[in-house]
């Protein structure tokens, strides 16, 4: 990481809301080509905080800097960021080509470069030859491609996105979220990403800041955030965690890491319900007050029983 | 083919419900489009009178005449003038009053927005009495201009509120992804804003136009009889010429306005109107 050059770099910033509300000291760097997204609750600033970076909050106090410059004091037009937001990114009234021309055509770029860079950029979204429509014939991922495509031609210095996704159904999303990595691969270009999705989070990510409440819990890789959660919330916002109190302590524990056995375990308990999610079975099997959740392959669920009692081993797990 | 016309078999065919719902109709149509229809007959007639159903003799007379009275066809330039210029003033100063309203809270926007409803809640004949005080005191009696603020005063409640809800139509987003794409807040209001909001914008305009064009009694008390738009002309027709020339008259002002409601159709609608009536 040290070699890499600093993009971004966020300098004990504060932003308060005029109710109270608000994000406070936030220091944060982000690395040339890195994706880096901003996970959270709705209401845990992560969103204030991506506008700050486009201007279109002023900050309170601190810093922001891009590529060593501080850009708090420009309006959004003059930053060298370009955000994608949630919906309702596109006009209504101009086809797609004025769509994705308007910026070139503020920057006087000639014609000729404006139709070469639509051409090209359309082909990056996969949405060739959708020029002369509106963005009303388009479906809402064809829509947020096209506003993608539109920022990129921008080449902005840092690309932000505001939950790209979250307005499209399920299978369109991961998609749309393997494209995008794709297009952030090739181009090398340097992400901002907000969401409230820990899955897409986990999927598109360099690195991930968990957010609660207007504060930083844990900033790290994918893998690092899911297997050494920093904190209780953590552990429980990232992927599925299990909690077992025992002995006064919380005992944190992942689906696939607890096994069941007939021989001596952490916890007894009987088994409750079964489910077939596909390739693997969810057995969830009552210990005392709580209930345990144990991801278990077919040949073994196959043995068990609703009221069965069994015990279970826990192969990896945090105390907190 | 009479025998069908029997109210009683016609009842029978009709069916129970529809029957009422016929005659209600013809009653509603009888009430709407009757003076309509005498009014286009009365155009046409050369020589009418009264117990008579259809005029004695038809022919195009009343049309020459008015034709061919200079002071009615110059009402008629007069009248374009006014409305013209109303609709012009009216948009410069309500469009950013109504893109305020839309997009910016600030204490006291409500009863702002409700004060539009005042011109309209009074009697106008007080609200003119009063304003002609003050309008003699700065000389705008008589003037174009005394005319054309007394149109822009009943305009404003549309020309206000229409437009502001379509300007709230547009997504906030839609504003930010322009001044993110290098758009100032100027252009990003006329490239973007003004335009996504101009199906509203249109229709507001259209009422002023036409709520100018047939404006008389303001005209009449403000304008001195020196301003003379058609509805003040027709004021003298009705008084000193038959029926026939009043009707010819009104056909002529209602082609202004079925020509401009024909061409924006498509934008007129309960939902663009009731749109403006949304107190949010």
């Amino acid at each position: 990481m040290a070699d890499r050059t600093v993009k971004l770099e966020i300098r004990d910033m504060t932003k308060h809301y005029d109710n109270g509300d608000g994000v406070e000291h936030i220091n944060l760097k982000i690395y040339e080509g890195e994706i880096v997204t901003m996970l959270g609750p709705s209401g845990c600033g992560k969103s204030t905080i991506l506008r700050t970076l486009g201007g279109f909050l002023d900050v309170s106090d601190g810093d922001i800097l891009i590529d060593g410059k501080s850009i708090i004091d420009l309006p959004p037009e003059k930053r060298p960021t370009a955000m994608v937001f949630q919906s309702y990114n596109l006009w209504t009234h101009m086809t797609i080509y004025e769509n994705l021309a308007f910026g070139l055509k503020l920057r006087k770029v000639p014609k000729a470069t404006i139709d070469e860079e639509v051409k090209k950029h359309l082909a990056l979204v996969s949405m060739s030859g959708c020029e002369k429509k509106y963005p009303t014939q388009l479906s809402g991922g064809q829509q947020q491609r096209i506003a993608i495509a539109r920022s990129l031609m921008l080449k902005p210095s840092v690309l932000l996105l505001d939950e790209p996704f979250s307005a499209l159904d399920a299978k369109i999303r991961q998609q749309m979220r393997e494209e995008l990595k794709k297009i952030q691969s090739e181009l090398g270009i340097t992400v901002v990403f907000v969401t409230h999705d820990q899955e897409e989070a986990m999927a598109l990510s360099h690195r991930i800041v968990v957010m609660n409440k207007g504060v930083f819990e844990q900033v790290g890789a994918p893998a690092e955030i899911y297997d050494e959660p920093a904190s209780k919330y953590v552990a429980s916002f990232i992927g599925e965690m299990n909690f077992v109190n025992k002995d006064g302590k919380t005992i944190a524990v992942r689906p696939e890491d607890v096994s069941i056995t007939q021989d001596i375990g952490d916890i007894n308990g009987t088994v409750r319900t079964i489910m077939i999610l596909g390739h693997y079975v969810e057995v969830n099997v009552q210990c005392g007050d709580t209930v345990v959740k144990c991801f278990v392959d077919r040949e073994q669920s196959d043995k068990l029983t609703v009221g069965q009692a069994v015990h279970l081993k826990f192969a990896k797990y945090h105390v907190f | 083919m009479f025998k069908y016309l029997n109210p009683k078999r016609f009842y029978h065919a009709a069916g129970k419900k529809h029957f009422w719902e016929f005659l209600i109709l013809a009653g509603f149509l009888l009430f709407f489009y009757g003076p309509l229809l005498n009014m286009i007959m009365m155009a046409f007639a050369n020589k009418y009178e009264v117990p008579a159903v259809l005029p004695q003799e038809w022919g195009f007379k009343w049309w020459e005449f008015v034709f061919s009275q200079q002071s009615l066809v110059s009402s008629i330039v007069q009248s374009l003038l006014v409305a013209v210029i109303t609709t012009a003033c009216s948009m410069l100063l309500c469009i950013p009053a109504a893109y305020a309203l839309a997009r910016f809270k600030f204490p006291g926007r409500k009863v702002f927005m409700l004060s539009f409803l005042l011109t309209n809640a009074f009697p106008k004949l007080g609200i003119y009495t009063s304003i002609g005080i003050l309008f003699y005191k700065y000389n705008l009696m008589g003037t174009l201009l005394g005319v054309v603020i007394i149109h822009m005063i009943n305009s404003m409640m549309f020309m206000v509120w229409l437009p502001a809800s379509a300007f709230r139509s547009v997504h906030r987003q839609q504003e930010e992804a322009a001044r993110d794409v290098g758009a100032g807040p100027l252009r990003t209001f006329f490239k973007v804003s003004l335009p996504m909001a101009m199906p509203g914008i249109a229709v507001a305009t259209l009422y002023t136009f036409l709520g100018s064009m047939e404006e008389a009694q303001g005209t009449m008390l403000v304008g001195l009889a020196r301003i003379k738009t058609m509805p003040v002309e027709m004021y003298g027709i009705i008084l000193d010429y038959p029926g026939q020339a009043g009707a010819v008259f009104a056909i002529l002002l209602v082609i202004p306005a079925a020509v401009l409601i024909f061409a924006m159709r498509k934008y007129i609608g309960p939902e663009a109107i009731a749109g403006g009536f949304k107190m949010k």
